[in-house]
């Protein structure tokens, strides 16, 4: 209508952006731009290893892989049978032994220590889950391999106190998460406190301690260190005894990339590919299971 | 069975409100549970501690057979505590303890050779906030303090006491053709009643409720007041509420609690209008607290 509608409103020097506010606003953009990138990083390093393990593996993948062990060196048509059943051998025997007894633990440092035990229980299980993987490889061939041999079972073994830790933290931190009111409601119902835990307790947090088990069994299905001194040096094919020495996934890898022949490079990565398929179909399970079980107890919150 | 008849002898002191309990509850069937058996709790210069500190002060209190007793007071006062020296549930809280007597027909649950799963299949409790198992069905959360004896889960027994617990709850008409789903499916106001036809089934003789209907609305609160109203009949009720409306709408004797102390107790509709004690009456006209 009239002049002053025309012209831009004077802004008001209260709401003026001054420069020590752009500057803000500049490092704020910056610094999520970081972020953003470290987190593509992440992302990219894992493609570039799935897609170089892809491209160099899949051609050696065919039936006889699956089926064959190997065979003596120059010949073709070698597999990696043995290492297959021996891996799953030697992790079935290592969850065995340390799923039941990490278990116990999370319910210990959980439900029945008091605050300082569980304190200190935790921090052993972090510094047994820091110890480098060759120690207890070492720790293990010195008391069961010296004297004796290589087998089956100083490899699970290795393995087994390797997952502990791993079993144990993840069924603590998933336990501690069931809501104190589910218990008084057990409790108040005249339940022991055994009881209410058996019953109440770990089928609310089931979910969750099935995932840290299955992070736990991936985790040392790729183990390499713990099985060189203890469960490496094999004989000639699929054997399932684990008093004897058992072939493994990651040994195998680690002997058929020191090898000097082109088919058995690729068939290291074929191995890898296998290994790297199995992890990751066993954490997305994980992940699948523990999206329900969180769903599960947030209902109750 | 004339439940109502018995009711409205029993509620001499309340007066009438818009939102009183009513008699056009349908009836309910109570033939498993001990009508008219229930018992008297008497606390004995009743302490309780979390480690040092002295949160409930000596409390001498007597809970009447087939009576509501609400127990009012500021936060912090002790009322959760107190009430949860009854059935010997604060004892569960790591360092926390009990001194005293809490008599039930003259029996001292903290008395030598007391097994306390007997003492809480005995007293009963309600929480707070309703506390359903999240892993079972209707049908299981009713049936799981039976369970506990070794009860099995599909005997007629069992069946039969809990067809009985939630029509005592008020909840059977709303869920008889859907026991087998989860108890975390229900409202607010259902989990709740939930929890008493769970408190119910194991039939016992004292329930406690802590606060029952602070996480619920207005309309599941007047359901909840109405079922304590039936409950009263076969059960002693002792009620821990904030809500000075509820202690007059439920209950027969109201006790008001100050900082770990008993400071009054008396009929209902006398704390309410012509309490003994300045303490009481500042705080039921709302001067603090």
């Amino acid at each position: 209508m009239n002049a002053p509608a025309a012209t831009p409103a004077p802004v008001s020097p209260l709401l003026r952006s001054d420069g020590r506010l752009r500057r803000r606003r500049i490092v704020n953009r910056a610094m999520e731009a970081l972020a953003t990138l470290a987190a593509l990083l992440a992302v990219a390093v894992l493609a570039v290893v799935i897609v170089s393990v892809l491209i160099k593996g899949i051609s050696a993948i065919d039936l006889d892989f699956f089926l064959h062990s190997e065979v003596p060196f120059g010949e073709k048509g070698g597999g990696i049978a043995n290492a297959i059943v021996g891996t799953l051998v030697l992790v079935a025997l290592a969850s065995a032994m340390a799923i039941p007894v990490g278990v116990l633990i999370g319910i210990h440092s959980s439900q029945f220590a008091r605050s300082r035990t569980a304190a200190a229980i935790r921090f052993v299980l972090d510094i047994l889950n820091g110890v480098p993987t060759i120690v207890t490889g070492i720790f293990i061939f010195g008391l069961l391999v010296i004297g004796h041999q290589q087998s089956g079972w100083a490899g699970a073994i290795a393995l087994a106190i390797i997952m502990l830790p791993i079993v144990a933290r993840a069924c603590h931190e998933v336990l501690a998460l069931v809501p104190d009111t589910l218990k008084e409601g057990g409790l108040a119902l005249g339940a022991t406190r055994w009881r209410t835990v058996l019953r109440i307790v770990l089928p609310t947090a089931a979910g969750g301690m099935i995932t840290g088990s299955l992070l736990a069994i991936a985790r040392v299905a790729g183990e390499t260190a713990p099985l060189l001194f203890t469960c490496a040096i094999v004989g000639p094919g699929v054997q399932t005894n684990p008093a004897q020495a058992l072939a493994s996934i990651p040994v195998r890898i680690f002997e058929l990339a020191e090898s000097p022949s082109k088919e058995q490079h690729a068939e290291a990565w074929a191995a890898a590919l296998l290994l790297i398929a199995a992890v990751l179909v066993l954490n997305v399970i994980a992940r699948t299971l523990f999206g329900r079980s969180q769903a599960r107890i947030g209902r109750t919150r | 069975m004339s439940r109502d008849v018995h009711t409205e002898e029993t509620t001499p002191v309340t007066e009438p409100q818009p939102t009183a309990p009513t008699e056009t509850q349908p009836a309910v069937p109570a033939e498993t549970v001990n009508a008219g058996a229930t018992r008297t709790v008497a606390l004995q210069e009743l302490r309780a501690y979390y480690g040092q500190a002295e949160q409930v002060k000596g409390i001498d209190l007597t809970f009447q057979p087939n009576q509501v007793t609400a127990i009012i007071g500021p936060s912090g006062c002790g009322k959760s505590t107190m009430v949860r020296c009854i059935n010997r549930m604060h004892e569960e809280i790591p360092g926390a303890r009990a001194r005293g007597r809490v008599l039930l027909d003259g029996v001292d649950v903290y008395g030598p050779g007391i097994d306390v799963v007997a003492v809480r299949r005995a007293i009963g409790m309600v929480f707070q906030k309703p506390n359903p198992f999240p892993t079972m069905s209707i049908y299981d959360n009713v049936a799981a303090g039976l369970r506990l004896t070794g009860a099995k889960r599909r005997g007629e027994e069992t069946r039969r006491k809990v067809e009985s617990a939630l029509r005592g709850a008020g909840l059977w008409d709303e869920v008889s053709d859907r026991l087998e789903e989860p108890g975390i499916g229900l409202s607010g106001g259902q989990q709740q009643r939930l929890c008493i036809a769970r408190t119910l089934a194991v039939d016992p003789e004292v329930i406690l409720m802590d606060e029952p209907c602070s996480a619920l609305d207005p309309i599941a609160t007047l359901k909840i007041e109405e079922l304590i109203d039936e409950l009263k009949t076969r059960v002693t009720i002792v009620i821990v509420t904030h809500n000075m409306q509820q202690a007059a709408r439920v209950a027969d004797r109201t006790a008001f609690m100050l900082d770990g102390r008993l400071i009054e107790v008396g009929p209902t509709d006398a704390i309410f209008t012509t309490p003994s004690d300045p303490r009481t009456e500042e705080y039921v006209t709302g001067k603090f607290g």
